[in-house]
């Protein structure tokens, strides 16, 4: 039983791992560059839902839409303000920008909010774990709910990218922006539109995140973004469905290393596969090699 | 016959190089006009700045007599303009119809399965294709593909860069077979060739481009007479 308990936070930590990575592929994909702030847009959502639901008293789901429109528009912000004007300079200079705008976020949120830890209330406060296995077997809310979510998105965000005509114009963007410019595409909002869907996941993710974990400081979000990263990267970054696969199973090699091996180690086995990974395949799990025909 | 583009006086820059220097030409209505000369002339830039692409410092850019020298890529293939770019640059990842769908991006609702029927009946080959990664298709396929997405958009001007590149001369053949069908159906289209012998035979007008200057101008006719031509690009 311990061993599928340990299964479960998993895979529910994998579903917070994959929903995070899915801003960073689809940000990568689209537009070349690492988004090193996008773990800090999770910080920042869910700041917007603690703040909504226990100082205004907020609904805990209707907290949660408002921190999704909050981080939504951050990210379109940020691209837009950050991000826009160095297009085309090189990616050393975008690198750099996205770590300084990580920082930017972290201590604004650091003179907004302080340093105290804010003690984050589950958005499934109250409901009752499952019992299976004649009690031997506990299922909280959050696993259930974290897992779901991640489904959801992941068929939802499926279906957006293969069958509407933004998300075929996203993928367009993707493989050759100029190309796509040609067909009357614009990429300005193309890319837009990927970092406001990448941003409103990242406010999913802070919340479903600290549900389960719910110690809340300016911090918060960066261990988890290169986390994420790491799964992003682990998958095949550019991959929607690597992002998934990758967040899922960095989040149970992290649990079970935490079970069966070491808590201390736990982080230094999720990068040594990450290694390991990366040197039988450069390109990731389901990374596309990139091939040219003449 | 009106005049369908006007290119007037452009300069383009490449950081501190010099790529265009001071280029006009002109296409009317119905024609097929080419653009020969040798390898980094300034054929394919000269057609990156009328789409958008890239940015004149001087000059201007009209096309149905508005200017387009200040007009975002994207909007220029609105009002008519299809560039299918040197290397065919098809959406390798995306299947064959969804590149022709992404062809028709601008398009009216209402035109899409008129002008995909339309392309079909150009290109059958890619009709029995349609959901076949593009990534997978022969050099000639892609061509067809690279030609079909941009005629979704039904373009009034129709600019083609080096559409036989790396193809069998027998593809070749065909490729220009069509270029003058598409031409007879109403296109104008302004081609951009490295076989200047193919260009010439199809084209009503032709300029010749060295190093970021027109050098020469005439009918196809002339050009493919004239002693300068057939030294340099004629192989004679």
């Amino acid at each position: 039983m311990n061993f599928l308990s340990s299964l479960i936070s998993g895979l529910s930590l994998g579903s917070v791992y994959a929903i995070i990575a899915l801003g960073y592929t689809m940000v990568y994909g689209i537009s070349k560059m690492l988004n090193f702030a996008h773990g800090d847009v999770i910080m920042i959502g869910a700041y917007v839902s603690f703040i909504m639901s226990m100082h205004l008293g907020m609904n805990g789901w209707l907290a949660l839409l408002v921190a999704m429109f909050v981080c939504t528009c951050l990210g379109v912000l940020i691209e837009r303000l950050a991000y826009r004007p160095l297009r085309g300079t090189g990616s050393l200079a975008v690198l750099i920008t996205a770590i300084g705008v990580s920082y930017f976020l972290q201590n604004m949120a650091l003179l907004i909010w302080g340093a105290n830890p804010r003690i984050f209330t589950s958005l499934f406060n109250g409901m009752a774990p499952i019992h299976a296995a004649g009690g031997q077997l506990n299922i909280s809310a959050e696993s259930i709910f974290t897992i779901a979510a991640n489904i959801i998105i992941m068929i939802v965000l499926t279906l957006f990218v293969n069958k509407t005509k933004a998300g075929k114009a996203m993928r367009a963007v993707s493989e050759d922006n100029g190309a796509a410019q040609l067909m009357g595409i614009n990429v300005n909002q193309s890319i837009s539109l990927t970092f406001a869907i990448g941003s409103g996941l990242a406010a999913v993710a802070g919340v479903l995140m600290c549900s389960a974990y719910p110690v809340l400081i300016p911090t918060t979000g960066a261990m988890p973004g290169i986390k994420a990263f790491t799964a992003a990267v682990f998958g095949g970054i550019g991959s929607i469905p690597g992002a998934m696969i990758g967040g899922l199973i960095l989040g149970i090699i992290e649990i079970f290393s935490r079970a069966y091996i070491s808590t201390e180690l736990a982080d230094a086995i999720v990068f040594g596969c990450l290694i390991v990974v990366l040197l039988v395949r450069p390109t990731g799990l389901l990374g596309k090699k990139v091939h040219e025909k003449v | 016959m009106g005049s369908v583009l006007t290119v007037k006086n452009i300069n383009v820059y490449y950081g501190a190089i010099h790529a265009l220097k001071g280029i006009s030409l002109d296409v009317n209505r119905g024609e097929i006009v080419t653009l020969i000369g040798a390898n980094g002339a300034g054929k394919s830039t000269t057609l990156h700045t009328i789409s958008g692409l890239l940015r004149s410092k001087t000059g201007d850019i009209e096309f149905l007599e508005s200017s387009i020298a200040h007009v975002p890529a994207h909007k220029i293939v609105a009002m008519g303009i299809s560039h299918v770019p040197e290397g065919r640059r098809i959406f390798q990842g995306l299947t064959v119809e969804e590149n022709l769908q992404m062809g028709a991006f601008v398009t009216k609702k209402d035109r899409i399965a008129h002008n995909l029927e339309y392309v079909y009946e150009q290109f059958p080959r890619l009709k029995e294709r349609t959901s076949q990664i593009a990534g997978t298709l022969s050099g000639g396929e892609q061509q067809m593909l690279a030609m079909g997405r941009a005629l979704m958009s039904d373009p009034e001007l129709l600019m083609l860069d080096e559409p036989s590149m790396g193809l069998a001369p027998i593809l070749v053949d065909q490729i220009f077979d069509i270029i003058v069908n598409l031409n007879k159906a109403g296109t104008t289209i302004l081609l951009v060739e490295q076989n200047a012998q193919m260009a010439l035979s199809v084209a009503d007008r032709a300029y010749v481009i060295e190093t970021g200057r027109i050098t020469l101008s005439g009918t196809g006719e002339e050009l493919s007479k004239s002693e300068e031509v057939k030294k340099a690009y004629l192989g004679g």
